[in-house]
């Protein structure tokens, strides 16, 4: 496949930064999207110019770091994975590929492709945890009986790997998916009950410190997401912030 | 509780509200007005009633006003929030992928809305309050001498819809009243946490509300169009 590749390029955070065009030829229909980027990066280091910067780790869609809004969507064209689990198959031969940084106020650009996503990082320190003794007395967490429907729902919030395409997708930058995810993760389960109050209305007061928009309901996250959180999750956080905003 | 409606949660829990009440008004207003389809008398009876019942007059109209203009300003408020919240836009962006044009077009069918309402108040609203307020006429009457004379209000709603160039401005209106409630009615929904095993016949019942009922405003301006 030859294709003409539309690459956001960004010196550093204080840059204007441009798009540029990179013409790639001989791309495998097996390749990965990151390993179409690392072919490119290849032979810009060759030629001695600056290759492109793009987070990625796990290369398994497991672990959130990879980003990269592609033609339009976050995570690219394909549905239920991530950048890394991307293959050119989804593309045709002659195609020209937009490929941005995730665009939001409250993930600034660092370097080309790569954004500071450190904005959910403190989110979830303002309340995304539980409290249990770790220090020796150490409660079995199956020594409590859960609802195995809640179980459930709580287990497919904490499938949530943070990747923030969430905010890349909405077209407010609204990083309530997200939010939702990690407070139903709790909320459903015993063990996040006590922290219950405390955990929303300080999440949702970092998240709107934090400089993210409001959600409109538009439902575009839910079809980015690749791990398919579901809208159910913003409206339990919804319930969850309304009624401690009565009881607190 | 304090702090609850400058919240990202709290706005939306606030509009979501107004959109409720408004819904519900849209309603009573379409019940109201396709009785002047099949009973033009039971018509000028329940706009004499609505107009001059002062529970309607003096507690609820000053309500309804509050919650149209809230409504029109929390929305604004909250799309130039949101708008800052994306400093720089991309180069491509692929909206129709993942979601519906009225729910990434919500501030432009409210908008013509607002338009509309302008229009609808002119027509029809400021011209009642001077009747009944400025110039003192509370008979509801066609001519306030003769008690015999009947009611004005089936007159009044015939000799708007005369010009076809208004007709088809309200047409219009109801149109993008539709495509705002398409959205809007489900939206309203989810911002009060009310997302369950309901939800899938909510939705199908919010786009029949969104469509019925447009539609029969719209063919209520027809109606009486072509039938005087």
């Amino acid at each position: 496949m030859n294709l003409t590749l539309k690459i956001w390029r960004q010196k550093n955070a204080n840059d204007k930064g441009k798009m540029v065009d990179y013409p790639i030829s001989d791309v495998s229909p097996d390749m990965s999207f990151l390993e179409m980027l690392d072919v490119l990066n290849e032979s810009l280091v060759e030629k001695g110019e600056e290759p492109v910067a793009f987070d990625h780790d796990c290369r398994e869609g497991i672990c959130g770091m990879c980003s990269l809004y592609i033609n339009g969507e976050a995570h690219g064209p394909d549905r239920g994975v991530t950048t890394c689990q991307l293959h050119m198959r989804m593309f045709n031969d002659g195609d020209t590929i937009y490929i941005e940084p995730f665009r939001a106020k409250a993930f600034p650009v660092i370097k080309d492709l790569i954004v500071d996503r450190g904005a959910f990082d403190r989110i979830q320190h303002a309340g995304g945890f539980i409290s249990v003794n770790t220090s020796g007395n150490t409660i079995d967490a199956n020594a409590i009986p859960i609802n195995k429907e809640d179980a459930d729902t709580a287990f497919e919030a904490a499938t949530c790997i943070g990747c923030g395409a969430c905010v890349a997708t909405c077209k407010n930058s609204s990083a309530m998916l997200f939010v939702g995810a990690k407070v139903s993760q709790f909320a459903l389960l015993p063990q996040g009950k006590v922290e219950a109050t405390d955990r929303v209305l300080n999440m949702v007061k970092q998240m709107d410190e934090e400089g993210f928009g409001n959600c409109t309901n538009t439902g575009a996250c839910e079809v980015e997401c690749p791990k398919g959180i579901s809208l159910e999750h913003i409206a339990r956080m919804n319930r969850e912030y309304l009624t401690a905003s009565l009881k607190g | 509780m304090s702090g609850i409606f400058s919240s990202s949660i709290g706005r939306k829990f606030a509009m979501a509200l107004s959109a409720f009440f408004l819904m519900v008004f849209i309603l009573q207003h379409f019940i109201i007005n396709f009785l002047s389809v099949v009973s033009p008398n039971a018509f000028n009876e329940v706009s004499h009633f609505m107009g001059t019942f002062w529970v309607i007059q003096y507690l609820l109209q000053p309500v309804l006003i509050f919650g149209v203009i809230f409504h029109f300003i929390m929305g604004f408020v909250l799309e130039i929030k949101n708008n800052s919240a994306r400093q720089v836009s991309y180069a491509k962006n692929n909206g129709a992928a993942n979601s519906s044009w009225m729910s990434r077009n919500m501030i432009w069918s409210g908008g013509f809305i607002l338009v509309f309402l302008i229009i609808h108040f002119i027509d029809f609203w400021i011209p009642e309050i001077n009747t009944k307020y400025i110039v003192g006429d509370m008979s509801g009457l066609i001519d306030p001498s003769a008690t015999d004379s009947g009611f004005r209000y089936y007159e009044e709603l015939v000799h708007k819809f005369e010009p076809i160039w208004r007709v088809a401005l309200y047409c219009l209106g109801f149109v993008f009243l539709a495509l705002h409630l398409l959205h809007g009615f489900d939206s309203a929904f989810q911002s009060v946490g009310a997302n369950n095993k309901y939800t899938k016949g909510l939705k199908g019942f919010g786009k029949f509300y969104a469509i019925v009922i447009p539609l029969g405003f719209i063919f209520i301006a027809l109606f009486h169009h072509f039938s005087h």
